[in-house]
């Protein structure tokens, strides 16, 4: 259980950290908290890290009208979005307190763990990162960024310096609802609701392979969610219990932001 | 190999270190102190707890070059030789611990919570525990000694 041989490199700003991940075989390294596991089972080799956690300014937490922009080195843990509507109820089912300390917002983002919290969180509320490669600067739709199991549309190179995060209006609520086995692990499931008059918003995470937008039928949103996905089962969890899952937290999820709803 | 300056429990440490290094065995087997545990290396059972410019953090999730220039606390260094902390005594008081293996990354654990949250609640004392992985089934006790301290 220790990580195979590698080059590190801590660069003091980002045009140095991505001249540094302009090859294929680099990772970045920011939190850690899935990265260094997976170095320590050998699931991952990379040739080069690139420590990104001494950038000056990474650990921006910025508000722009109605959106926080919040730069790469934001740990989940930082009390400065903790009263995100979205944020503030989604985080604390992400890992535990004492990894939540170190791990970034941006970097579960990256890392676009199917059963993760963070990635479903960005496509509920709509919100979009912000990548940079030594070519330059690019937006990317939250639903533009996951393309499978630990995939995202990321290019060889792109560095994510920042996720931005649309606050919900005065007029909406969201809810968010997981089952993981135990506290603090990857869910099994989770579901997330935006509610604004009559319109419903669910996106599912857990149970397909990226963040999935849901078309809910309002009357019945728990059955209408369960008809629409095919999960694929575990050692923990049959599809049928998992399609299960889907039923009942999307219920309570659009039943929640409906009961919070103005 | 990469120089790595750091202060450890107030003392002060040069070393030259492969990349590849966890904090974890740095502490143990570089600087000898022995009392941050390791169990899973991968950041699961949080016996290697220590505190890391003033934040809990998982030692083997971090490698010894990152903790350049930082400022770290193991148990070791929790309370003067010979003395307890009160979380120390409290453990000892409600019998916390058995085997002890998962003692010291409760106590940093659980002293970043009680600093962080003026009077954590039983409840927020479990969710913070979900994270420190105790085989002797010691939870109730653990609970009990923090809670002791979180009311004083």
């Amino acid at each position: 259980m220790k990580p195979a041989p590698f080059e590190y490199t801590r660069p003091a700003t980002v045009d140095e950290a991505l001249a540094a991940l302009a090859r294929d075989d680099a990772k970045v390294l920011a939190g850690g908290q899935s990265l260094v596991p997976a170095l320590n089972m050998r699931l991952l080799r990379p040739a080069v890290l690139v420590d990104v956690n001494r950038i000056a300014g990474l650990d921006r937490v910025e508000t722009a009208g109605d959106t926080v922009v919040l730069g790469a080195l934001v740990r989940q843990a930082d009390p400065r979005v903790q009263s995100h509507p979205v944020l503030g109820a989604v985080l604390p089912h992400v890992g535990h307190t004492v990894t939540r300390n170190r791990g970034t917002i941006c970097g579960s983002l990256a890392h676009a763990d199917p059963a993760a919290e963070l990635p479903v969180a960005l496509v509920a509320a709509g919100g979009s990162v912000v990548a940079a490669s030594a070519s330059g600067r690019r937006e990317i739709a939250a639903d533009d960024l996951f393309a499978g199991p630990f995939t995202t549309t990321l290019a060889t190179g792109e560095l994510i310096v920042e996720s931005t995060w649309p606050t919900p209006g005065e007029d909406e609520r969201f809810a968010f609802e997981e089952l993981s086995v135990r506290g603090g692990d990857y869910a099994l499931c989770i579901a997330a609701a935006r509610v604004r008059g009559e319109e419903v918003r669910v996106v599912v995470g857990g149970v397909t392979p990226v963040p999935t937008v849901l078309e809910v039928d309002p009357d019945r949103p728990g059955d209408s969610a369960a008809e629409q996905v095919d999960p694929w089962g575990s050692i923990h969890a049959t599809p049928a219990y998992l399609r299960q899952l889907v039923r009942v937290l999307v219920h309570r999820a659009v039943g929640r932001a409906r009961e919070g709803a103005p | 190999m990469i120089p790595v300056a750091v202060s450890v429990n107030g003392r002060h440490y040069r070393e030259e270190v492969e990349p590849r290094l966890l904090l974890s065995d740095f502490l143990r087997h570089g600087l000898g102190l022995t009392g941050t545990h390791v169990g899973c290396e991968h950041g699961v059972c949080g016996a290697c707890t220590v505190r890391l410019d003033g934040v809990a953090v998982r030692s083997c999730l971090l490698l010894a070059v990152q903790a350049q220039g930082c400022e770290i606390v193991t148990v070791e260094g929790l309370a003067g030789v010979g003395e307890l902390t009160p979380l120390q005594e409290a453990f000892r008081r409600h019998h916390a611990l058995q085997c002890g293996f998962c003692t010291p990354g409760i106590l940093i654990a659980a002293e970043d919570l009680l600093a962080r949250v003026e009077r954590p609640t039983r409840a927020e004392i479990v969710d913070m525990l979900s994270g420190q992985l105790c085989r002797c089934t010691g939870y109730t006790a653990i609970v009990d000694a923090i809670a002791e301290v979180a009311r004083s």
